[in-house]
Parts: structure tokens; sequence; C-alpha cells
């Protein structure tokens, strides 16, 4: 969303990472993060080998660590709960500087925090080197329901143009002197929520229209083929093969 | 020769009521640019969307290129009649500019080479080749507007129709899209109350008001014909001379 000219999440580039094909780095992503999840919480070296393989593809994908630094930002309201179960958990007790804690909130909390910035770490290694258009039609070929990524597609394409309108909705009612602090002011707000709902439902049938006009009839032509080989899939298990082997491993050297 | 474009006596009413057409006539030659002026609400969209099956006429008909308009042929009818909308936004749809040109052929059953041809083509009727894997919302309006003359005209229409072509666009891209359009080898139907570009554009225009067709002829005629104009709520801008149009 924004007004910005490339998207905040994708990086340009042509590294083997951006040159992959998007299915297999969806379909290597998702099992890498089952593996992680999988993981017993207590195999500290565990988690330690994931985070340096994960540094080790963005280094092959060109993405900074910085800028995935950056992307992890987005996790923090869910951290915040974890923040929490140290303190709010019951049973033995331990105190870390001065501070009585649970060790079961502990634990919980190391394993949400570890696993989650994991997970989204790898998603946001993904995001960077793929294009939207291409992670739509990675997710076509995955088999997800062609009615659900055509949703998405036009969510995706359609999002800016909306967010473009509230703008300009907005700019139009602080001109006329709306400056909204309290709750009872939200009248015009909400009055731009309804009008801009109807907008956009009248855009969807514009749009349609559009697209009936171009021959249209129901299903979205297949453009091209997009088959992955077999070496190429084989190059993007290897991280979620490697993960899964470090998971086995924890389970099976757990004391 | 059959024309292009034959319009006879079409009348539509909308599902509320609402008459929009009264019995509208006219034919327009393979190869003529001729413009469809007239004031809001006089029901030139509505005219428009007649001609590609998108609404059917209560009564009357409209037949493209010998083709009439009727349902069981309503996929030849689209291709042969191509609708640039004035929106652009609404036309582009498809996550990149190759993408949505590529969508109106591919309905049309195209694929591989051949497919690729007709979108390089049609991209570089409208000197776009070079945005072609660029996602339509970062390109600028005028921008969005040649690359939805674009996607239609990927699909080789008999008939192209601009609705509303000149409506949001800046005087050098308004210019721009004047030297693409008079470039083209097509008949062209363009829909709009700005004067002057249907001067430019179209030799021959058809003037409709509430729901008729008031007037058919040259385009500096009808727009020499103050009376005329004032008739049909259509005026010339400010410091536009109609007696300099009589000297051209």
């Amino acid at each position: 969303m924004g007004a910005g000219h490339a998207h905040p999440l994708y990086l340009p580039g042509t590294s083997p990472l951006h040159r992959a094909r998007p299915q297999c780095k969806i379909a290597a992503s998702l099992l890498f993060v089952l593996a992680v999840v999988a993981t017993p919480r207590e195999a500290f070296w565990a988690f330690g080998l994931y985070a340096v393989a994960l540094a080790g593809v963005a280094t092959v994908g060109r993405v900074p660590l910085s800028f995935l630094a950056r992307r992890l930002v987005i996790e923090l309201p869910f951290l915040l709960f974890a923040v929490f179960l140290p303190f709010v958990g019951q049973g033995e007790r331990v105190e870390v500087l001065g501070v009585p804690m649970a060790v079961g909130g502990l634990w919980g909390a190391w394993n949400i925090v570890a696993k989650g910035t994991l997970g989204v770490a790898a998603s946001a290694i993904v995001a960077a080197t793929t294009p939207v258009a291409e992670l739509l039609r990675g997710l076509e070929r995955l088999r997800l329901p062609k009615l659900l990524v055509t949703i998405a597609g036009f969510m995706v394409r359609y999002a800016d143009v909306i967010a473009d309108e509230v703008r300009r909705m907005r700019i139009a009612r602080i001109s006329r002197g709306h400056d909204p602090r309290w709750i009872w002011q939200a009248r015009a707000v909400a009055a731009s929520a309804g009008t801009l709902f109807i907008r956009s439902y009248e855009r969807g049938e514009r749009v349609y229209l559009a697209m009936v006009s171009r021959g249209y009839a129901g299903a979205m032509p297949v453009l091209e083929d997009l088959g992955a080989t077999r070496a190429q899939w084989l190059a993007a298990l290897c991280l979620p093969a490697m993960a899964a082997l470090v998971a086995a491993t924890a389970w099976g050297v757990r004391p | 020769m059959t024309p292009a474009l034959e319009v006879e006596g079409v009348a539509f009413a909308y599902p509320d009521g609402h008459q929009a057409l009264f019995g509208v006539s006219f034919a327009i030659q393979r190869g003529e640019r001729v413009a469809l002026l007239g004031p809001n609400g006089a029901g030139k969209t509505t005219l428009v969307l007649q001609c590609n099956g998108v609404l059917m006429p209560g009564a009357g008909r409209v037949v493209v290129t010998g083709l009439p308009v009727a349902t069981e042929h309503l996929k030849e009818i689209r291709r042969r009649v191509g609708i640039v909308f004035q929106d652009p936004d609404d036309q582009l749809f498809m996550p990149t500019v190759a993408e949505d040109v590529a969508f109106g052929p591919a309905n049309l059953g195209l694929r591989g080479a051949e497919l690729e041809t007709r979108v390089k083509a049609a991209l570089a009727a409208v000197g776009m080749e070079e945005h072609a894997g660029r996602p339509p919302h970062h390109l600028s309006f005028g921008q969005r507007r040649r690359v939805a003359v674009a996607t239609v005209l990927a699909m080789e229409p008999d008939i192209l129709i601009l609705d509303e072509p000149s409506s949001n666009l800046d005087p050098a891209s308004r210019r721009e899209l004047a030297e693409i359009v008079t470039g083209l080898e097509v008949t062209i139907l363009m829909v709009t109350h700005d004067l002057p570009y249907a001067l430019q554009l179209c030799p021959r225009a058809l003037v409709m008001n509430r729901g008729a067709i008031t007037a058919d002829g040259p385009t500096a005629e009808l727009l020499a014909d103050a009376e005329l104009l004032a008739a049909n709520r259509l005026e010339l801008p400010f410091g536009f001379d109609p007696a300099a149009l009589r000297a051209r």
C-alpha cells in the first residue's frame, strides 16, 4: 500500500533466488516453517542452525540482513503476547534479575519468539526475492483454488487504487475543516467508509464490464507455463530437507 | 461494402424503467473516424454498451461488420468491437501490463508465440513496449490510458470505441494519445464532450442528446453551428472561434 513506487516487500535483483520458480520458493518456505515448528523447544542448537541456514539463503538472494531485520518488525505485536507469558504463567518460578518468572512461561515465550522469528524471516526472504505477480502464479501452480488466487490478485491490484481514494476523501474532509479528535466526531469518517464501500462496489461492476468486453467468460486464461524442472525442485527443497533432518535429530538426542 | 457498425432503431430502457435510448440509427463505414458528441447523461455510454452486447437493445438491432449482435456469437462480437473505457483503472486489473494486454487475445484462445507477437505489436502501437513488465498502478495516468488502448488493440478489433479518451489527461498526454489514434488504421468511434479533440481527430461527428441522434455531419460544420450546439448542451471552450473552423 502507500504511494511507494516499488512494492515495499520486494527487492529487485537477479540472484539465483530471484530466478527460482515461485512455487518452489513458497513450498520450500512452508516446509521449512513446518520443520521449525516441529522442533523441540529445548534444542537451542537446532534454532541456531536454522538461523544460520536462513542467513545463508538471504546471502544467496542478496537480501541484506538489515533489510530482513526491518521486515521482522511486523511480528512485534505477536511478541508482546509472548513477553507476558513468564509473568502470568503458573507453576515453578525462577528469579531473573530479581524478578520472579514462571519457568513454563519462559519456555513458552522462547518457543514463540524463536519459531515466530524464523518463520517471519523465511517468508520475508521469499517476499523480498519474488514479485507479487509471481507469488500469485506460484500459488496457482501449487493448486490453490483459482478463484482464491484471482481474488488475491484483484486485492493486490486495487489496494493502491482504494488507498488513493481513501487519501483523497480524507484530504477533502479536512479541507472542509473536519478535525476529528473525539469519538463522537467519527460520524464523517464512518460516512466516508460507507461511500468508499459503494464506490468500490461500483468499480467492481465496471471492472467486470471491461473484462466481459474483452471476452471474459468466467475463467482467467492461463498465459504461460511456469513449470519447474526436477533440478529446480531439488535445489529448493535442500533447505527444508536440512531443517527436517535437524528437527529429527533434535528429537532423537532429546534427554 | 458492409459498414463497420450499423445501428438501426435501437431503443433501450434500464431495468429500473429509465429509458436511455429512443430509436438510435446511424452507420459507420470501415476506416472512418467518427466522434459521438453529447452532454452528460445523453445516453452515449449506454449506446456504446449496445455495440458489444453487454446491454441488449429492447428494440432495433446492431450489426458489426455484417454480424448482428446476438447472444449466440457474443464472443466474436467482442473481438470485433473493442471498447476503451473511461477509467483505465477499471480496465487494467492484471498484475503486469503485458499480462493485461494478453488477457483479451488469450480469451480468444491465442497462446504462445502468437500471443506474444500480439502483445508486443499492441504495446508498440501505443509506445509502451518498455513498460511491459511493470504493474499498471506504477504508471502515470496518461500511460495507463495508452495501455488501456493497447489491451483492446491486441484483440485486433474491426472497430475501436474510445469512451472519453481525453478526460483527465494533461495537454502533453492528450497530444500523444491523439498522435497514437491518428496513426491507427482501424475504424474509430470516439465518445466525448471534448469538442476540440473531436475536431482534431474525427472528420465526422454524431450529436446525441436525450437518447437520440440529433445531428450527423462533418465535425467542423457541426461545431460552427452555434444554435445546434446550444440546443444540445454542447459548448466550445472559451476563446475557440467557430469562424476559424469554417476556414479549415
